[in-house]
């Protein structure tokens, strides 16, 4: 491709365009809407792209690869960030040699998500840069600011991107690129091995690092002022710009870039130059209370707005102080476990059983919809097996035999394998029933490679984790594998009896899922004949 | 200073319809035309759970400058669907005057493969808009098998004749 070539790319082709172009080592991550092709777009761009076990596990991957001087990508969605907040907030202590972009797509108005959090928060709660791309362009244009920044003040940078930024299609002139320089690891002891002595210090590094970028995002050129009628002004970013500008192509828009740290004098001079100026953002009043504490006089939303996502319609509406209801939108068709999902069959008998059941986060969720309706709890990755437990530990004995756990394969890789531990550890009075829905795939976001499976981003054979072998390392005795649609009756008997046992049981239901099924048969296919070669 | 508005010259078109009809690609097809004749082009839709059967919409929109990506309720000039169960939700979209495109345009009796529809679709929405045939066929094949090239050049032109006439008898 011509560099100047005109494209036509979603916002997340867009990033992993300009990953490649920056010349990303490593991109990491864990599959979750809306972020989920970004990676797979890298790795397909012939970048090396990798699904680690959890977004955790995965920043720190990166982490390691910025420390060894490499340029490393790692995404996940919002959620994935509170999985990996925890290496995120030492590692801006530390700071990194290449850069670090740790990409956060939010998902406001939860298109498929079980919260809608604000992840600005994070970049001011760890004092971690961050940008916000309105479209699939400045996802591009944005992702190379963002090694420059990182690489200029040694430190991560959270490029922050929305649903409808990640999948909408926009016309992008992918224009630059950057040279990697060559990985090579050089001593830094107190800079990286964060014991207290090297941590208070590092902490003053970066706030100083910190004060410095705010200073010099007043003339980063990352936000830009469209100058129009100046009874109206508006400051904005992300995807509420461009609504902004069809809701009202006559007002003043200060359109900020990056949102963490402020341009503050950049946005109190566009405050004095215009009569009345107001917040238009989605989610968190988070503008708005931070304009206000810098003493910038603003207007933001009415509260009502703080919920769902925004559209051009709901602009015009905060902006002629509309609060009153807004219509719902007409009901479509849910979603449903598909015809021939393995699942079925699982939540047929959960239901007919009248089990208390601790679920999880994947296409299974949806076994909480009629007919089943037989899911009592999901609250994030890896729940199941923890809210189980406690279930289990407090409730009369013949309540909490009716009590089970269950995960998805990929989830459970996630985060249920610490729960397994838990419940070796803490067994509860009436013992526990661990159910594993293995259905071979990160079915819900799309059908993505996950350690269990043994195969890696890109579909070539690597080790494989048993869920089997792993529960009996960890001494649960009762250990099943089933094809609970092949012999109903069989899985039926089997977990009515474990439910009952007062002891630690781990099922496994194994069946492919049936979108999965010909794909998995084509890569078992061409690994076998890669092994003849 | 005022600035014209520049959403006046944005066409505006939702595709409707349930999760494997695919709605994606045929939104994905007409972006690409547009794209081609280059035009400014924005494409959204939501991904995700909504794909286990459940409604899927896309929005396409395409002008000299487009700015948001979603068609604002009431504001799209076609509304192309493709389950009988998606029409009335679908028709909140719709501004006065605009056209609405349902599957019983192109019965599915008259394609070789019911698969087809989404293409067929395209045909009928393709003679309301000034994009060049040759774009739409080019788009077409660029985004299926080649396999499939047959039956849906056959879907889009049938499509296209009958939304020739549909063009014609609105007009009288």
């Amino acid at each position: 491709m011509q560099q100047t070539d005109r494209v036509l790319l979603s916002g997340n082709e867009a990033v992993a365009l300009a990953a490649r172009r920056t010349g990303m080592a490593l991109g990491s991550g864990y599959p979750g809407t809306p972020s989920t092709e970004i990676l797979e777009d890298f790795g397909g761009m012939g970048g090396r792209a990798q699904w680690s076990p959890n977004e955790k596990v995965a920043l720190e991957v990166a982490l390691g690869a910025a420390f060894g001087g490499a340029r490393a990508l790692v995404t996940m969605k919002h959620v994935g960030l509170n999985v990996a907040a925890d290496p995120l907030f030492t590692a801006a202590y530390t700071g990194v040699v290449g850069a670090l972009i740790v990409v956060s797509a939010d998902d406001p108005g939860m298109a498929s998500s079980q919260n809608e959090q604000d992840n600005r928060r994070y970049a001011v709660a760890a004092a971690v840069p961050m940008l916000e791309p309105s479209d699939s362009q400045e996802a591009f244009d944005f992702t190379l600011r963002a090694v420059e920044i990182s690489e200029k003040w040694k430190i991560p940078v959270i490029l922050r991107m929305t649903t409808r930024v990640c999948h909408s299609k926009t016309v992008v002139r992918p224009v630059g690129e950057m040279p990697a320089p060559a990985p090579r690891f050089e001593h830094d002891i107190a800079g990286r091995v964060m014991i207290p002595a090297h941590a208070r210090p590092a902490h003053r590094r970066l706030r100083e690092k910190i004060a410095q970028i705010a200073a010099w995002n007043e003339t980063s050129g990352l936000h830009r002022v469209i100058d129009g009628d100046r009874s109206l002004g508006i400051i904005t970013s992300g995807i509420s710009y461009v609504h902004v500008r069809e809701a009202v192509p006559q007002a003043s828009v200060l359109k900020l870039g990056m949102t963490y740290p402020l341009p503050m004098e950049a946005a109190r001079k566009f405050a004095a130059g215009v009569d009345r100026c107001t917040v238009i953002e989605e989610g968190d009043p988070y503008l708005v209370e931070s304009l206000r504490a810098g003493g910038i006089e603003v207007t933001g939303k009415p509260d009502m707005y703080r919920f769902g996502e925004f559209n051009v319609g709901r602009v015009r509406r905060i902006l002629a102080g509309d609060t009153t209801p807004e219509p719902a939108p007409p009901r479509g068709k849910p979603p449903a476990l598909c015809l021939g999902c393995p699942h079925r069959t699982v939540f047929g008998v959960l239901s007919k059983l009248k089990c208390i059941v601790a679920g999880d986060i994947g296409c299974y969720t949806l076994g909480v919809l009629p007919p089943y309706q037989a899911m009592d709890s999901c609250v994030c990755m890896g729940a199941s097996i923890g809210v189980g437990l406690g279930l289990r530990q407090v409730l009369p004995p013949e309540q909490a035999r009716q009590v089970v756990s269950v995960i998805g394969d990929s989830t459970f890789v996630h985060s249920g394998i610490t729960g397994l531990v838990e419940m070796v550890y803490n067994p509860p009075p009436t013992g526990h029933v661990v159910l594993i829905l293995d259905n071979g795939t990160t079915a819900m976001t799309g059908l993505q490679e996950h350690p269990g499976t043994g195969r890696t981003l890109t579909h070539e054979t690597t080790g494989r984790v048993s869920y089997e072998d792993l529960a009996r390392s960890l001494g649960i005795r009762n250990v099943h594998v089933v094809d609970a649609t092949k012999d109903e009756s069989a899985f039926e008997k089997l977990l009515s009896d474990s439910l009952s046992a007062d002891e630690l049981t781990l099922i496994v239901a194994r069946r492919p899922c049936l979108l999965a099924t010909a794909r998995i048969k084509a890569y078992e296919q061409a690994a076998s004949a890669g092994t003849r070669k | 200073m005022m600035e014209k508005d520049v959403s006046s010259g944005v066409t505006n078109v939702v595709i409707a319809g349930l999760g494997g009809q695919g709605v994606l690609k045929a939104s994905d097809i007409l972006a690409q035309v547009a794209f081609d004749e280059g035009l400014d082009v924005k494409k959204s839709e939501v991904h995700g759970m909504a794909q286990r059967g459940g409604s899927v919409t896309s929005d396409v929109r395409f002008g000299s400058e487009v700015f948001s990506p979603m068609v604002p309720a009431g504001e799209a000039d076609f509304v192309v669907v493709m389950a009988p169960e998606e029409v009335e939700g679908s028709k909140r979209y719709l501004k006065a005057g605009g056209v609405m495109i349902i599957p019983d345009d192109v019965p599915v009796t008259s394609l070789d493969s019911p698969r087809s529809l989404n293409v067929a679709l395209l045909g009928v929405l393709s003679a309301y808009l000034p994009l060049p045939e040759s774009s739409w066929l080019t788009a077409v094949k660029a985004s299926l098998a080649e396999k499939l090239h047959e039956a849906n050049v056959k879907a889009f032109s049938l499509g296209r004749s009958v939304g020739r006439e549909k063009q014609g008898s609105s007009a009288r």
